[in-house]
């Protein structure tokens, strides 16, 4: 038995002191192993007589189970101090910078146009367009400008040369134009099917898009962004277009306390025209909405005239309804104080950062519009 | 144009202020720009007496004054040599801002002595550039009245006139419309003509193309000169310079009556007949005229030319400019005096061609009123011989007065259809009568002729403006639209719709969307593909932008080089907008343009972040948003446009004629020429070339969600190395489509064990079972089919 005990010591030593998975595996080896030297002593049970293996049986196999528990536990406490060195050597610096991502951004005077766009798909208008190099009829005629009239003047628009057919093409001043092409009744499909082509009465439409002028200043810049409304309907008058103006004017700037005043204005395609001014406060050097004694103006509009009605067909007698023309950028400008609207155009990417939108910005019922 | 109150309370009875004109104007349509009141800025400063004034006891220069103010009796040290007993002058109290010298006064001892104000001088006032003493006002003035009436100092208003409106180019036509909303009574504004003493000497003439009607008159023993105080002061105050009393009356008128008139003086004209008519080529060229503002302007055929002389010499362009050589000076005792209506289309060319805009073609070109062509002339008649004394002639007219208005057919109800606005027909009536206009009422139906001065009124609609502006725009009720049916599908065209997601999309994936011009650089857009003579501007704002653009990169690659210059070269960017290929509406595309200029700062983990081909996956993820088939694109390598590096770039396509998108790296040499660093990769996408989805209601297909575990299989290819590798890919994929769920490329490989000239392609083959799992020799036979179709595609089994 002195021998099992010393076998038992010895083992339990030398378990303890290996030094790596290498080293525990040798000793289980040379114990429990084929040879080893438990495996020896459980051989012997089979020479034994009974008593005697009553007596040894036990003390052996409680020798083989304890060094295989010890075996398994220093396995185990082994793996464990690996693992940790190992961790320890894995060990990054987390302090230092990620890959750069670069921020992307919305353009504020797109982010705008989606503003409006979700607030009059609220009241009903659908979407429409039309092309940005329009001819003399849809961009002057039929909206009822004179020819050489003063009026057309004042638009200062760019010219192509003319065609072959002696045709000026020009870009248009406005987005008025789709009026006529929502309108006009015609034979032809529209040239493109994006194109707003002659829809019946009632019609509630927005255009948003690209307008052009030759004009160059901290306000004017030769490309700017519009958006045209149109609501043609049996009985809709001028107290519709103010009730229409008043609520999206509310909705879009997201302060309390916006007042607005409609002013008599003159357009050769309205009649009556008006000219709608909001509130504002200019003390600062910078305006503010929702608060001062100031009038900015912000948009015109009037009663399509009953000239471009006709011209289009519809007949002024039974539809009549109203028109109007909002600045894009300048909303922009105002709502989320942008001093120059050059700016906008000048794709600095500082800038676009400064003033951009997150892609996730986008108009939504249950968070606003930004 | 500008006027300021008292010569609008020659035409309006009225008590209003400065600030209720300017309301009610801007209520009735007139665009107030500017108002600078005096009596608002020297509100605090009243009239003071000075009651004793006596030697400041420790100053040779002050006198310390008694004053009368309208506080009472003040202390005040004044500095001022006619500082004296009994003058009326101007008093400021503590406490004012004194515009002149920019300072606030404060109570102050002045070298001992306490100050309780100022007595002030009239360039303290800003009233006098400079001053030599305190200002002296008559006695008349009682002790606390205003300054600035004392001063005769009044508001001045600048406005802004609607093109419709030439009424309003002129004071009374202002006051005609404050009056209807309700601001005053208008003071008559006949003209009583004046008997002529004698027949005119001088005849006119016109053919009815260059002057539709011409009234004259002579009026002799004239005395010129420079016109009397309140006259030049009238003028002054507007911004007008006053020349000679003669000029000033027509510029009175002018600006009164917006009737322009012209005098000649008689004794300069060449023989006895003024004659109206279109200007003529000469052998020489065009005619000349010496205009009064010295400058030579050439007369073509197109303008309206007075002359004299026979029709010989050119005096004047009509309803635009007299000629230098007729025109009035001191020394004028003869003067022949000109009212005529110019036709406005002719007026307004003439203007823009010579490059003339007077306060005469101003008016024409809008159109002056066709009842006061004579009247204007006998209303200059009478200042004139008020002014200058002299004997008038009879009045001389030649041509046709051009008919009035006609009458429109109005029902008051329409008022309220058109406008909302609840007003009882009396009251539209009496608001159009009071501006003029004339109605014969036969039960509901009205004819309502407009006054001469209104050519600008033909319809209903316009007599409902004219209601609703002078009843008040404030009372239009706000009235919510009818409720209609909303679109089940949203509002948006898809193209509308592609452009949000592609905004929405690129930003979340780091890319700056901007807006630029959608015109570009002739050159550049030749280099893009465009530039045709078509696309050109002909008044471009500048002629680095004469050209619409033919694609939307090179604006995007310039605002790069711009980024760049100012020290931020790394930049990802996009703009959804128009490109043009002709000047038709169906030439116009839409695009979805990017770039990404990488020059990312250098990272100690040296991973790259940008390269070419997460430009691709930005751009296939785009279209797999914007709904393309992308699992069925080719790939067209090498086939995209010119702009693109030729082995860097590819289209991808449904088809040769449905090209949805082009990708790859710019050309050197484009970004050289657009002065850019490269490298610079992008795509453009054309939005209305991707075919629309056919959607069928909102539910989906079910989904498939196979319970088998897939398996993969590794196969290398030999291919020859110019050959895309996405053919072979396609093939193997195409080789069981029940069974393969997806090939991709792991690696390629040149070089060493490969054969000379080609490559190997390595690809992982995802096998997704069906019913049941494939048994070895299934997967076997799959293999085979695999390498069959890699060899039909080129590609041989690497072993």
């Amino acid at each position: 038995m002195t021998d099992l005990t010393t076998l038992e010591a010895e083992l339990s030593a030398s378990i303890a002191a290996a030094a790596d998975a290498a080293g525990l595996e040798a000793i289980r080896v040379a114990a429990l192993g084929k040879s080893g030297s438990i495996s020896g002593l459980l051989k012997t049970l089979g020479s034994m007589s009974p008593d005697e293996r009553r007596e040894a049986g036990p003390a052996i196999n409680g020798l083989r189970d304890r060094v295989a528990a010890l075996l398994t536990e220093r396995k185990t406490a082994l793996e464990a101090a690996e693992l940790d060195a190992r961790l320890a050597r894995e060990t990054v610096d987390l302090s230092l910078p990620a890959p750069p991502r670069r921020k992307g951004s919305v353009h504020p005077t797109l982010q705008v146009m989606e503003e409006m766009t979700a607030i009059f798909a609220e009241m009903g208008f659908q979407v429409a367009e039309g092309p940005d190099i329009e001819d003399d009829f849809h961009n002057f005629t039929a909206l009822n400008f004179p020819e050489k009239h003063p009026a057309r003047e004042m638009h200062d628009t760019f010219f192509f040369h003319p065609g072959p057919d002696g045709e000026r093409k020009l870009l248009r001043t406005h987005t008025s134009p789709v009026q006529v092409r929502a309108m006009q009744r015609t034979n032809q499909p529209p040239a493109a099917p994006w194109i707003a082509g002659a829809m019946e009465p009632p019609i509630r439409i927005i255009v948003p898009g690209r307008t052009y002028r030759c004009d160059s200043d901290a306000t004017h810049t030769p490309m700017f962004h519009q958006m045209e409304g149109l609501v043609i309907d049996k009985g809709i008058h001028m107290g519709h277009l103010k009730w229409t103006l008043e609520t999206f004017i509310a909705r879009f700037f997201e302060v309390e306390g916006v007042v607005s005043r409609f002013r008599p204005h003159h357009f050769p395609f309205t009649e009556p025209s008006a000219e709608m001014d909001i509130g504002c406060d200019r003390s600062g050097g910078e305006v503010k909405i929702g608060t001062g004694s100031d009038w900015l103006e912000i948009l015109g509009c009037g009663m399509v005239h009953p000239n471009v009605l006709r011209q289009c067909g519809i007949d002024p007698d039974v539809h009549q309804g109203f028109a109007f023309g909002l600045g894009i950028d300048r909303l922009a400008m105002l709502k989320y104080g942008m001093p120059d609207l050059r700016d906008m155009f000048e794709s600095d990417t500082r800038w676009l950062g400064h003033y951009g939108f997150s892609a996730f910005a986008a108009p939504n019922p249950a968070t606003g519009l930004s | 144009m500008k006027f300021t109150l008292s010569w609008l309370k020659d035409h309006l009875e009225t008590d209003a202020t400065a600030a209720q004109v300017v309301e009610a104007m801007t209520m009735a349509g007139l665009e107030v720009e500017h108002v600078s009141d005096p009596a608002e800025k020297l509100a605090a400063f009243t009239v003071a007496k000075i009651v004793e004034a006596v030697q400041h006891p420790n100053a040779d220069r002050l006198r310390v004054c008694q004053v009368d103010t309208v506080d009472g009796r003040l202390e005040i040290v004044c500095g001022a040599p006619n500082a004296r007993a009994g003058l009326t002058t101007v008093f400021a109290p503590i406490g004012t801002f004194i515009p002149g010298s920019g300072i606030t006064l404060e109570p102050r001892p002045v070298r001992g002595v306490v100050s309780h104000g100022m007595l002030c001088s009239a360039a303290e006032l800003e009233t006098a550039e400079e001053s030599d003493g305190i200002i002296e006002l008559p006695d008349s003035f009682p002790v606390g009245a205003s300054a600035a009436e004392a001063l005769g100092l009044e508001a001045v208003i600048d406005f802004e006139v609607t093109p419709n409106r030439p009424d309003w180019l002129g004071v009374a036509g202002i006051a005609r419309d404050l009056s209807a909303a309700g601001l005053g009574k208008l003071r008559d504004l006949t003209v009583t003509p004046v008997p002529g003493r004698f027949p005119s000497p001088i005849a006119i003439k016109v053919d009815g193309e260059a002057c539709r009607v011409f009234s004259g008159r002579l009026i002799r023993g004239v005395k010129n000169g420079p016109s009397p105080a309140w006259l030049q002061a009238r003028l002054k105050a507007i911004g007008l310079r006053p020349i000679n009393t003669l000029v000033d009356i027509t510029n009175l008128v002018t600006y009164d009556r917006a009737r322009p008139l012209h005098v000649y003086d008689a004794a300069k004209l060449v023989g006895t007949t003024i004659e109206a008519r279109l200007g003529r080529h000469g052998v020489n060229g065009d005619e000349h005229l010496i205009a009064l503002d010295g400058k030579t302007y050439e007369l073509t055929p197109e303008m309206s030319v007075i002359s004299d002389a026979a029709g010989e010499r050119p005096v004047g362009i009509g309803g635009v400019m007299g000629g230098e050589s007729t025109g009035c000076s001191d020394e004028t005792t003869e003067v022949f005096l000109e009212s005529a209506w110019f036709d406005p289309i002719r007026t307004a060319q003439t203007g823009r061609t010579a490059g003339i805009t007077s306060d005469a073609q101003y008016r024409f070109a809008r159109g002056a009123d066709t009842g006061f062509v004579v009247d204007g002339l006998e209303l200059a008649t009478r200042l004139i011989l008020e002014l200058c004394g002299g004997e008038p002639s009879q009045v001389v007219v030649a041509g046709q007065t051009p008919p009035p208005p006609p009458a429109v057919a109005f029902d008051p109800a329409y008022v309220q259809q058109l406008s909302g606005l609840e007003i009882p027909p009396e009251k539209s009536g009496e608001i159009l009568e009071k501006l003029g206009f004339g109605i014969e009422k036969s039960g509901k139906s009205w004819a309502v002729t407009p006054p001469t001065w209104r050519r600008d009124v033909e319809g209903k609609a316009d007599l409902v403006e004219e209601v609703a502006r002078i009843a008040g725009y404030d009372a239009l009720p706000a009235t919510p639209l009818p409720q209609t049916a909303r679109p089940a599908g949203g509002v948006l065209t898809v193209r509308q719709n592609r452009a949000r997601i592609a905004r929405r999309a690129l930003a979340a994936a780091g890319y700056a969307e901007t807006a630029t011009w959608s015109f570009t650089h002739r050159a550049t857009a030749r280099m893009f593909g465009g530039g045709a003579d078509a696309l050109v501007l002909a008044n471009p704002m500048s002629a680095d932008i004469d050209t619409m653009r033919p694609s939307g990169l090179p604006n995007l690659i310039e605002a790069a080089g711009r980024n760049a210059r100012r020290g931020f070269p790394d930049v990802a960017l996009f703009e959804v907008g128009p490109v043009f290929a002709g000047d038709r509406p169906q030439d116009q595309r839409m695009v979805i343009a990017a770039i990404v200029a990488p020059h990312a700062p250098r990272g100690w983990d040296k991973r790259p972040r940008d390269d070419l081909f997460t430009v691709k996956a930005d751009l296939l993820a785009l279209l797999e948003e914007l709904g393309a088939p992308v699992a069925s694109l080719q790939t067209a390598q090498g086939s995209a446009s010119s702009w693109w590096h030729p082995g860097r770039s590819a289209r991808l396509q449904l088809g040769p004629k449905a090209v949805l998108a082009e990708v790859g790296e710019l050309h050197p040499a484009v970004l050289k020429a657009l002065d850019v660093d490269g490298p610079v990769y992008g795509f453009e996408i054309w939005v209305e070339a991707i075919p629309e989805p056919k959607k069928k209601g909102k539910t989906r297909p079910a989904a498939d969600l196979p319970t088998l575990m897939p398996l993969s299989r590794d196969f290398a290819f030999l291919v020859d190395a110019a050959k895309p590798a996405g053919d072979l890919v396609k093939a193997v994929a195409g080789a069981d489509k029940a069974l393969i769920a997806s090939a991709r490329v792991f690696d390629v490989y040149q070089g060493a064990g490969v054969l000379e000239g080609h490559k190997s392609i390595a690809v992982e083959v995802m096998v997704q079972p069906r019913e049941k799992t494939l048994t070895d020799a299934e997967i076997e036979g799959l293999s085979a089919r695999i390498i069959a179709a890699a060899e039909k595609a080129g590609g041989r089994l690497r072993t």
